[in-house]
């Protein structure tokens, strides 16, 4: 299946995957109105290593997820390999968060978690980092399967 | 085709019944339910007296579950024996069920000690099941003054759902501070302090002495009125099916990596278990869901003649209450390092020995923790890590450029 | 002297966001953001108008805006020549500027005009009918002899075979990034045509695209050795740059670092000076020396190219290339760019490339030595139209660099000097080349070069040409406006309604 993966080569740290993240969630249409004097917890992070590389992480929708697996509510899924959150049945208890590997599940502001599910339930249509990462840095593609 | 029964159904049910069809689709599933409802996640009942959630959100799993995965379901039945050797078991309704393997996903009771005159209260329940909190639900008025025995988990998040419904909650318990479980004295501190603020009263250290209808003497002399009761002290794992059949049990059922017990084509999963915690090295009880699932998945897995261990098993805990959160995983073990930073509302506590991390505390920090559970799951080195970064916060930027190569530039 | 700054940042606040973007990708650390007041601030006064935060913006809340504050109105003392004074005063410097000159002296091309085909001789569709832009550049034999079977018995010099007539033109490697050198390779090698190493050698990672590949020999020559010379499709030898005529570069050494210094063979950090002569060129004799040295190293393989800036008597120093043994002849126009030059000499040496192109073309005919080189036109070709009205006038194909740097990002800032670059392209630093990430940066050159092709293609068929080899030195097609009887005569064109 097709994942986001990241360039670090041509990362710059420059966070507009995370602020296009956090608007295309938003399900609002104009970025200002959407983020505009607001924290923003976006369901991407920008790291830094101690060599000044930067890279973005997201959900690794990975083959055995272990978030599916320790959900206390059955909030979580994975339908066509895209791993998902019901929000509905969300109840904010962030096992998911503490059992990430790769602290890719984030809690939302609101006490609730979230996290990638590749822009397929907003209007984006493809991940919006990607769309909108000025050096290619971000790509949404196939790689083929863990083992 | 083979028949596979599962005794209980629990989210460690759910998980044996995905684990067998991901390597069986053909085999018969019979599943032996004690409650009237599909399988629904315990721990959300809190929520339920929160008004998260309602009934039908918390069930586990969609409506056709169990027609989706070809699984009969026999509702208000429990089994009364396994006989191993004849790879059957009996109900209570008299039937006999043969099978070729087996799953106990039985769960664990509420453990209620002997106190003094509990026969006197009359508005008295556990908080387990979808019963127990609906019977609680019924019981409770604005107005009611609520004691709570027992500063657990359950308790607490109990508390925290009536919260909004009643006049006053107080929380006693034998052990001198909250969540004695998980969290040592200073994090206790910490959380009692953000409870008592939103409102909760608590009465520690001290156990009842007796109970004289709505009211109650502790041993410590303080006496409190109250109008419902609510024994939340803790649970035992149901291990008696196995017991009795002659299958090696002591605080739970023994299992293996494999969700194996010691009798022929019985496997058993969840909260009735005792397993291997690798952050303690000891074998334990650790009723948790997120274990209870990935041993139900594990033991269904290999009844279904596939392979599959579950050999990283640690204690874990999230939990939070009235917005501050907390989360606990691993052990802290004897002549550990501790790593410390804390302010008035947040506290990290690292532990560390013979360079790995053993477990954790932390209050109001809640992001990306799971970089941290897994270190201690992974037995990861710590001076394979920069460890001086991954204190300050968890980030894979301190795992090193291989592990991020490999976990970012690949599938996982 | 404190002057208030050329630019003002005008931060649209209702539409801020405070994604701090543009205080993350400012090199010349203009944005902050203050943590109190949790707003972001600027100081205008670092501000090269260089538009990276404007493009980055996610919420468009920026514009960069000249200021109006200026010094008293004087149409002799503008405000920019008094405030140089004032420059100068204080530091006792040489001025020192990049890319070409913005000064308002006359662009020829916009004072030219094309013909079209009507009613006789009618228009070509590009779209229906095959239109050829493929030039060969390189000496053309004056006879061609055949041998009884029909094949060809003279023997021709070496060419470069181009499949449109325009080429990226030197930039060295130190005086842009490696990513920009990366993104011109691999887009040479893309669309079948060359780009230049400039002096600044070749870096071993890129001789994997030699065949599209220009060496130059420079007066310092930087980074020159056997292979380099047999690493390329055509050596340039550079006596003269449009930007900086009479004069030799000048590389800092605190560009002259890592890769850079390797690939130039001088040591780490010291300054890469060309001298303003090559010491051992001082006619053209000496020049037919180098040239053939050069031919004679690479075993005549490889057409020689000689690059000269457009000075006053231009054609006559071009007549005695064309006699000197070189290939192609590139004219370089007083407004090419440059990584820095002098102000003074950037913005008056030198004479419009438009009236050194004809002159020499002219020449060369009238010698009857036209044939004997190729003509490469560069300094300031910056359209299809452009480029069009350059073969036209007598070139056999177009340099272009600036053009380049736009489609790689450049925004003309004009500060190429400082070496901060915020689009990766003039600098060495490791944060700031990474910006140019070279799968984009060669798309959009092959993007911009495809579109000036199918342009010339429609040009060309307007006029009802279908070969660009039939458009070179047609001065019939081209009108002038506004032009004098002298600019007229030289550009070898008739005034438009004429």
């Amino acid at each position: 299946m097709k994942r986001i993966y990241v360039k670090e080569e041509w990362c710059l740290g420059c966070h507009l995957c995370e602020y296009n993240c956090a608007f295309a969630n938003s399900g609002m249409t104009d970025m200002v109105k959407a983020l505009r004097g607001k924290t923003i917890y976006p369901r991407i992070q920008v790291e830094q290593d101690e060599n000044g590389v930067t890279y973005a992480v997201s959900c690794r929708h990975c083959t055995d997820p272990v978030c599916v697996k320790s959900c206390i509510a059955g909030a979580l899924s994975k339908k066509d390999g895209v791993i998902e959150i019901d929000h509905s049945k969300c109840v904010g208890c962030l096992t998911c968060v503490l059992v990430c590997p790769y602290g890719a599940v984030i809690e939302d502001g609101s006490g609730v978690a979230q996290k990638c599910e590749l822009c397929m339930k907003n209007s984006c249509g493809a991940p919006a980092c990607v769309k909108g990462c000025p050096n290619g840095a971000i790509v949404y593609e196939e790689r083929g399967e863990a083992e | 085709m083979k028949h596979y029964v599962i005794i209980g159904n629990g989210v460690a049910a759910a998980g044996c019944i995905e684990g067998i069809r991901s390597v069986d689709s053909e085999g018969s599933i019979t599943v032996i339910s004690a409650e009237n409802h599909p399988v629904y996640c315990r721990p959300l009942i809190s929520y339920y007296l929160e008004k998260k959630t309602d009934l039908q959100r918390m069930n586990y799993r969609s409506e056709s579950f169990y027609k989706d995965h070809g699984v009969t379901v026999l509702y208000g039945k429990t089994a009364d024996r396994i006989d191993a050797d004849a790879r059957q078991i009996t109900l209570n309704s008299g039937e006999v069920l043969p099978y070729d393997a087996l799953c106990c996903c039985t769960g664990s009771s509420p453990f209620v000690p002997p106190m003094q005159g509990l026969d006197t209260v009359q508005s008295k329940f556990s908080f387990m099941t979808i019963d127990d909190t609906l019977a609680l639900e019924n019981a409770v008025m604005p107005d009611s003054r609520v004691l709570i025995i027992g500063a657990g988990l359950i308790g607490l998040k109990c508390a925290e759902g009536l919260h909004n419904r009643v006049k006053s909650i107080t929380v006693c318990d034998l052990a001198p501070r909250v969540l004695s479980s998980i969290l040592d004295d200073r994090c206790a501190a910490l959380m009692q302090k953000h409870l008592e603020k939103n409102g909760i009263s608590f009465i520690l250290g001290t156990s009842a002495k007796e109970f004289q209808g709505n009211h109650v003497i502790m041993q410590n002399g303080a006496e409190v009125d109250f109008d419902v009761l609510v024994l939340a002290v803790g649970v035992r794992a149901n291990t008696a099916l196995v017991k009795n059949a002659g299958g090696s049990v002591s605080r739970g059922i023994a299992v293996d990596d494999a969700c194996r017990t010691s009798l022929a084509d019985v496997y058993a999963a969840g909260d009735c278990t005792e397993y291997h915690d690798i952050s303690s090295d000891t074998v334990k009880v650790m009723a948790l869901m997120p274990n209870a699932y990935m041993q139900g998945h594990t033991a269904g897995v290999n009844m279904a003649g596939g392979q599959a261990v579950f050999d990283n098993a640690i204690p874990m805990n999230s939990i939070g209450f009235f917005g501050l959160h907390c989360h606990t995983a691993g052990s802290q073990r004897e002549g550990c390092e501790m790593y410390e930073e804390s302010d008035e509302s947040h506290i990290k506590r690292l532990f560390v020995k013979d360079d790995r991390l053993t477990g954790f505390m932390l209050i109001g920090h809640m992001h990306r923790t799971g970089i941290y559970t897994a270190l201690i799951r992974n037995r990861t080195p710590l001076s394979s890590v920069d460890f001086a970064r991954l204190k300050i916060e968890p980030q894979l930027a301190a795992m090193g450029s291989a592990y991020r190569d490999k976990v970012l530039k690949g599938a996982v | 002297m404190n002057f208030y700054p050329e630019f003002e940042v005008v931060r649209n606040d209702s539409r801020c966001i405070r994604c701090r973007v543009c205080e993350r990708q400012c090199a010349n650390e203009v944005h902050w953001y203050d943590a109190d007041g949790k707003v972001m601030l600027s100081d205008e006064s670092k501000c090269v108008n260089c538009q990276r935060c404007v493009t980055l913006c996610p919420t468009r809340a920026l514009k960069i805006v000249k200021s109006d504050c200026r010094l008293r109105e004087n149409a002799n003392y503008s405000d920019q020549t008094i405030k140089e004074i004032y420059r100068q005063a204080e530091t006792g410097g040489v001025l020192l500027s990049s890319m070409g000159n913005p000064n308002p002296l006359p662009v020829y091309w916009d004072k030219i005009l094309i013909n079209a085909s009507q009613v006789t001789n009618p228009p070509i569709d590009p779209l229906r009918e095959p239109m050829e832009t493929r030039v060969f550049l390189g000496k053309k034999p004056e006879h061609i002899a055949r041998n009884a079977d029909g094949s060809l018995d003279t023997k021709l010099a070496p060419q470069l075979s181009l499949s449109m007539p325009v080429m990226f033109s030197a930039m060295s490697y130190g005086s842009i990034s490696y990513n920009a050198h990366a993104s011109l390779a691999r887009a040479a090698s893309a669309l079948g045509i060359y780009y230049n190493t400039g002096e600044g050698g070749l870096h071993e990672d890129f001789y994997q695209y030699g065949k599209n590949t220009i060496v130059q020999v420079a007066s310092g020559r930087f980074g020159v050795h056997k292979d380099y010379l047999e690493a390329g499709a055509a050596i340039e030898i550079k006596m003269g740059q449009g930007a900086k005529p009479g004069i030799g570069g000048h590389l800092p050494g605190t560009k002259a670092v890592g890769d850079v210094s390797k690939t130039r063979m001088i040591p780490e950090g010291s300054d890469a000076i060309s001298p303003a002569p090559h010491h051992d060129i001082y006619s053209i004799e000496d020049l037919r020396q180098l040239v053939y040295s050069l031919k004679e190293a690479t075993e005549y393989r490889l057409p020689v190219i000689v690059k000269v800036a457009a000075v006053h008597n231009i054609a006559a120093i071009a007549s005695g290339i064309a006699r000197s043994g070189a290939d192609i002849i590139a004219i370089d126009g007083f407004r090419g760019g440059t990584g820095a030059a002098p102000t003074r000499i950037r913005d008056n040496v030198g004479i419009p490339i438009e009236l050194a192109l004809a002159a020499v073309d002219k020449r060369l005919r009238d010698e009857g030595i036209r044939n004997n080189v190729s003509i490469i036109c560069g300094g300031s070709v910056r359209s299809a139209a452009d480029v069009v009205k350059a073969i036209a006038l007598g070139a056999d194909a177009c340099y272009i660099a600036t053009a380049a740097c736009l489609a790689m990002g450049c925004h003309l800032c004009r500060s190429c000097h400082t070496g901060k670059c915020n689009w990766g392209i003039a600098t060495q630093r490791p944060d700031l080349v990474k910006r140019l990430n070279p799968d984009i940066g060669s798309q959009r050159l092959i993007n911009l070069m495809d579109a000036w092709r199918h342009e010339i293609k429609e040009l060309m068929g307007g006029m009802g040409i279908n070969s660009i080899e039939a458009l070179r030195g047609n001065r019939l097609m081209l009108r002038g406006v506004g032009l004098t009887e002298k600019e007229l005569e030289i550009l070898g064109i008739s005034h438009a309604g004429e």
